[in-house]
């Protein structure tokens, strides 16, 4: 890789405060599971690398009421808590299983002890499995300058709503009446080929696929259908277009969007 | 450059690193413990796998500047003297290892198996192992041989304390 | 040779010597070595598959920091070119077009991934960084990708000299007989098929160390080769054109090879070459992307093959006709991969009586292919026990009775093909019999059932294989073209003490030869195996080599061991003799012990070793001090291992997922030194042998990139992609090696891909499916199961 610049400030204003004074291409450090191999491969040259992990109260994971009309609960993930911390909690195992899951199904066991939620989902790679829990769970996007919703936050292809010098802190995920997420993985990465995460929030229902597309995406087709009758069945006969799918050596678009169909389907099966 | 400060193998170590030196070139090149191999650059053969603060982790994909004050365990620390670590003689026994390059990184990835889930059973050690790929075994035996090897940590340790068996660093 | 069961000798599953320094991070692999004053080279490549090199200018990274220097073909074009090792003939009896493979591109560069330029600096990281500033000028030429389309007119050539991009047109067989019972046949199954291109994908990545000392004028080279031997000889005489004494080739510990380290590469030379002209080591490391375009890869053959059939099942004729990708240059032993070691196996296990095979040899744009685990064997196997499935199916037959009615009965051997190999022994129905058993061949539609009733399509799959391995007689070799002869050499070093040094010419990567060396040496010299020291991997320790691959380590190179005790042993008894007065003929040596037949007289192993070193009263006028022999072992003939796989697999129909449920193999290997090493080896072929049939697929595009050049889209198998496999072996012993042995290292990736498509073809038959093609992809699969439904 190129070299660079090490910083690892101890707070989000030195954070911020680096990045102004970081030269032409400043980037943050958070698990370093996608970062590194990039930087390895000389993809990326950043002037300075920007890690986070010496910043306090990051990590973590904990429950919250909802304010306002949403009285629901939400689980609020710290940006830097690890795969294997979420797939490991007892609360999100508790309150949302289906995030446990999705989080251990992620990379291998070494990927998950290093990589994060915040690192996730700030790349926004279109196969990684974080964005369809994002999407399907309503979750908020809170960073050191603002909170942006879920589904404000993933804008296209390895592309999201932050600002240059923006940090992700936490992920507020609400906790849904029932969720899956079911992926069929791209055999040789293990990234999601296609993912398909279905949650009910009483009489919503969201349908977020990842891998398929440039970015992940929900099929209002299929949540109309769920939201009237729950079930596997009420899927029969919804067709997801191939059009602008992702096609490549692993699977072209038709079979992704028939892999949809499929996962969707499980999904809601295993919701039970 | 950067200095970093960390314990290797219960010894404390400093080194004049580059910020871009991985945590497997220092052991490598600047601690010559060469037991801990490079076999891909994507971070899936997991060849590089050491115990970052007692949990595995590709040293391939982690700066060197990011284990400063951390505990890293490597291949090379596991046997007390001559006498080889109980989920190394369970290779051993069982054939677990052929030309021997992914072996130290699959050691090391059994280790913390064994203290993350001790009741694995042959479906979970296969699904561990995703990150740990050897060319030669066809994994039968390192498959056969981590799940005795568990028994084993196991036994040398009263259950539920063999998380902190003996030769790991947390 | 009569002796007591040994406790380490041959047929004991004794753990392995090599196990504690690699456990322990003690393995000496040659990335770990690190010599004084060591420099880095980083090779710059093409990223172009074909293009004319009109400038390269290297000033800017000459002074970049940290570099030593920068070479490009201006200064390597005086260097010979990478040889190929065998030379075919095509059938108008023309040799083969062999265009120069240099070092670094000359004029023009051939694959992505060919080497330009070479940066030495004094980091890696130096000479990485130096690389960026070095620029090239290409002008694009067409990628020449597709092996058909490549010989088309106006296509762009590869090589001038092979204009149409054919490196030569082969044949084998007699094709009049073959056409004549074509024309009479009951019943022609005709296949058309590919067998998918391959990355060999040691885990340990090659690398080199050059050395020189001005002092002596010799050259060292560290490097991860199965065959230290033969890189010696290819470099120095037809490279570097440095005579052999002067080079020393150390192979040390090496992770996997499995064919991609048999052959002479650009790399190995170059850093040889540097280190001279800089009197400084030179190292190189290759990264796991730069693997996937510079080590040969594998396979890459698109095949017809028609079958001709009586109306009662018995084979007429075999007819095959294949293009073979060669890649942009010829690899050291690509050559002879689709021709003497794929048409000469077309028979198979079964009495066809009349073979006809056709193979030309395509260059492309792509990187070079040689020979990757089984090398040949397994194109000849798959293609045969494709189509034999497929005879069954169109014809009703059952699969295992139509490869019985054709079997070779065992009292048919030693038997001669028609494609020119005489099988000394074997027993098919045997391997059969043992993998039907083990399998519960006749329970499985019971299993089928129960797999439908939970939504899945469970299918079982039969392949039945041969090999030849032990490559090969020096004369048959020869004269099919080999530049080299194909014996092994060993020497056995009987030390005052009584403990033993073997140096042999085989290299073991992965093999344990440290091991089943030593019990072989441990059973008959009747010594404690911890008495006997195995050297491999330098040619400055050992006499000379050949080397390991094709599975004649044990074959061979075993044999060249025997052949050099059996010289001590009848130098020991002239020495025994001598201490106990007796007649030389009247000595025996059996247990370790040299006895006068007949008595109770005997000196022990370790005593007349002694004597030899020490030679008082000794008889010096007609016997030398010292107890070392060299023995060179020519094999005289190939050796057969064969065997059956049976597969079974689970299809999940909306997705096309495969899961293979049950693996069984029955293998006949001839005599077995440790069972346990050698259940390995089928262990690890199996798991490539099942990564060709499900995963893995080096994908070119049209412009010549290889669009899976890394482990994120090149699909490894995983442990969970895998089964625990259920092995056994049975045995027919090989009757021309002093051992008995066959070899097992091929097995496994020989004959599983059949067993696994044939399971797979075999779970789709309601839907018409007749052929899958590998990689068999869940999207393959659901596309096949989609146009069925269509239909």
């Amino acid at each position: 890789m190129h070299d660079f610049k090490y910083a690892r400030p101890a707070s989000l204003a030195a954070a911020a405060t680096l990045v102004k004074k970081g030269g032409a291409d400043p980037v943050f450090l958070a698990g370093g599971q996608t970062l590194i191999p990039a930087l390895k491969m000389r993809l990326r040259k950043p002037s300075t690398v920007i890690d986070l992990a010496a910043i306090k109260g990051l990590d973590g994971i904990a429950e919250k009421k909802g304010k306002g009309k949403d009285k629901g609960l939400t689980v609020v993930v710290g940006a830097l808590t690890t795969h294997a911390a979420v797939a490991g909690s007892k609360l999100v195992k508790a309150r949302i299983p289906a995030l446990a899951a999705l989080a251990e199904g992620i990379g291998d066991p070494q990927v998950r002890h290093r990589g994060t939620l915040g690192g996730s989902i700030a790349n926004a790679d279109p196969a990684a499995d974080y964005p369809a829990a994002v999407i399907a769970l309503h979750a908020e996007v809170v960073t050191n300058k603002r909170s942006i919703s879920g589904d404000a936050f993933f804008k296209g292809f390895f592309e999201t709503a932050l600002k240059p010098g923006e940090i992700v802190t936490a992920v507020n995920f609400r906790v849904p009446d029932k969720a899956a997420y079911m992926k069929f993985a791209q055999p040789a990465s293990r990234f999601a080929l296609v993912g398909v995460l279905v949650a009910k929030f009483g009489a919503e229902v969201r349908v977020a696929v990842t891998g398929a597309g440039a970015s992940v995406f929900r099929v209002p087709d299929m949540e109309k259908a769920l939201a009237k009758s729950f079930s596997a069945a009420a899927l029969d006969g919804i067709k997801v277009s191939p059009k602008d799918l992702n096609s490549d050596i692993h699977a072209a678009a038709d079979y992704r969007a028939h892999l949809i169909g499929v996962l969707a389907k499980r999904a809601v099966e295993a919701c039970g | 450059m950067p200095r970093v400060a960390l314990t290797v193998n219960g010894k404390a170590v400093t080194a004049e690193v580059e910020g871009r030196t991985l945590l497997v070139q220092l052991l490598r090149e600047n601690l010559g413990l060469t037991g801990t191999h490079v076999g891909c650059d994507t971070s899936q053969c997991g060849a590089c796998t050491v115990h970052v603060n007692g949990r595995s982790v590709k040293s391939c994909t982690m700066l060197a500047v990011q284990a400063a004050s951390s505990a890293v365990t490597t291949i090379e620390g596991l046997a007390n003297g001559t006498e080889l670590h109980p989920m190394q003689e369970a290779f051993r026994e069982h054939h677990g290892l052929q030309c021997g390059f992914c072996t130290p990184g699959m050691v090391m990835s059994a280790i913390d198996l064994a203290r993350h889930n001790p009741e694995a059973d042959e479906t979970q050690v296969r699904e561990w192992l995703e990150g740990n790929l050897c060319r030669c075994t066809g994994y039968h035996n390192i498959v056969k041989a981590i799940l005795a090897g568990i028994k084993a940590m196991l036994g040398n340790a009263p259950r539920g304390k063999s998380a902190k068996s003996r030769g790991t660093s947390s | 040779m009569t002796h007591q069961p040994n406790p380490t000798g041959i047929g004991a599953a004794l753990k392995r010597k090599e196990d504690p320094r690699f456990l322990r991070g003690k393995g000496r692999y040659t990335d770990d070595i690190n010599l004084p004053g060591q420099s880095y080279a980083y090779f710059l490549r093409s990223a172009y598959a074909h293009a004319r090199i009109k400038k390269i200018d290297t000033r800017a990274a000459k002074k970049a920091r940290g570099v030593v220097a920068v070479y490009t073909s201006a200064d390597t074009a005086k260097l010979g070119g990478l040889p190929c090792g065998w030379l075919i003939h095509s059938k108008d009896g023309s040799p083969m077009k062999e265009g120069k493979h240099p070092v670094l591109a000359e004029g023009k560069v051939r694959h992505v991934g060919d080497p330009v330029a070479v940066i030495i600096a004094e980091t890696l990281a130096q000479a990485r960084d130096a690389a960026e500033l070095v620029e090239i000028d290409f002008a694009e030429l067409p990628a020449v990708v597709d092996m058909a389309k490549a010989q088309n007119k106006g296509a762009a050539a590869v090589h001038d000299v092979a204009p149409d991009n054919v490196c030569y047109d082969w044949e084998l067989g007699d094709k009049a007989a073959v056409d004549a019972a074509f024309a009479t046949a009951a019943h022609v199954t005709r296949l058309e098929l590919t067998n998918n291109r391959l990355a060999a994908n040691p885990i340990e990545p090659r690398a080199a160390i050059g050395d020189y000392s001005s002092a002596t004028g010799e050259h060292t080279l560290y490097t991860t080769s199965q065959n230290p031997h033969v890189i010696r000889l290819l470099m120095g005489a037809f490279v570097l054109q440095i005579p052999e004494h002067k080079i020393r080739v150390i192979a040390p510990d090496v992770g996997g090879g499995f064919g991609s380290k048999i052959y002479h590469y650009a790399e190995e030379a170059l850093v040889t070459w540097a280190a001279a002209q800089l009197e400084r080591p030179v190292k190189w490391t290759s990264d796991r992307s730069e693997a996937f375009l510079s080590d040969a890869q594998g396979r890459d053959h698109k095949t017809v093959v028609e079958l001709a059939l009586d109306k009662d099942g018995k084979f007429l004729a075999l007819r095959e006709s294949t293009l073979a990708n060669m890649g942009a240059y010829l690899s050291t032993f690509a050559s002879v991969i689709p021709t003497w070691l794929h048409g000469t196996l077309l028979a198979g296990q079964y009495t066809t009586p009349a073979i006809y095979c056709n193979v030309k040899a395509i260059y492309t744009s792509t990187v070079a292919v040689d020979a990757y685990r089984g090398a040949g064997r397994p194109e000849a196997t798959f293609l045969l026990e494709r189509v034999i499935d497929l005879a069954a199916l169109e014809t009703g037959r059952d699969p295992v009775e139509l490869r019985r009615l054709n079997f070779i009965q065992p009292h048919q051997f030693p038997y001669q093909t028609p494609v020119a190999l005489v099988y000394d022994s074997g027993n098919y129905q045997a391997t059969m019999d043992q993998a039907l058993k083990a399998a519960d061949y006749a329970g499985f539609e019971k299993r089928r059932q129960a797999a439908k009733a939970r939504g899945k399509l469970r299918g079982i799959g039969v392949a039945s294989y041969i090999e030849a391995c032990g490559i090969a007689p020096s004369n048959v070799a020869g004269a099919l073209g080999a530049r080299a002869g194909l014996y092994e050499a060993a020497t056995v070093r009987v030390n005052p003490t009584g403990s033993v040094s073997v140096m042999t010419g085989s290299h073991s990567h992965g093999q344990g030869h440290e091991t089943t060396f030593a019990q072989v040496v441990s059973d008959k010299l009747g010594i404690a195996f911890d008495q006997v020291e195995i050297v491999h991997g330098d040619t400055a320790k050992i006499p000379f080599g050949m080397g390991t691959y094709g599975s004649r380590s044990i074959a061979v190179g075993g044999s060249a061991i025997v052949k050099a005790m059996d010289k001590i042993i009848a130098k020991g008894k002239k020495i025994a003799a001598h201490m106990l007065e007796a007649a030389e003929g009247d000595m025996t040596f059996e247990n370790g012990a040299f006895k006068v037949a007949g008595t109770d007289r005997q000196k022990s192993f370790g005593e007349v070793a002694f004597s030899a070193y020490v030679p008082h009263k000794y008889p010096l006028d007609t016997v030398e001090p010292g107890l070392e022999e060299t023995a060179f072992y020519d094999p005289k003939n190939f050796t057969f291992p064969a065997g059956t796989y049976i597969c079974e697999v689970e299809i999940d129909p909306d997705t096309g997922a495969v899961e293979i449920v049950a693996f069984h193999a029955a293998d006949d290997f001839g005599n077995i030194i440790n069972p346990m090493i050698v259940e390995g080896q089928v262990h690890g072929g199996l798991a490539q042998g099942i990564g060709q049939a499900l995963f893995e697929h080096c994908v070119y595009d049209d412009a010549g990139q290889l669009v899976s050049g890394s482990f994120m889209d090149y699909c490894m198998p995983r442990a969970d992609n895998l089964p625990s496999f259920n092995v056994a072996t049975s045995v027919t012993v090989c009757t021309h090696n002093p051992l008995g042995v066959k070899g097992c290292g091929e097995a496994g990736a020989i004959g599983s891909p059949p067993a696994v498509i044939n399971a797979i073809v075999n779970a789709l038959k309601d839907y018409g499916v007749t052929h899958i093609e590998m990689p068999a992809t869940p999207q393959k699969i659901w596309r096949a199961i989609r146009s069925a439904k269509k239909k």
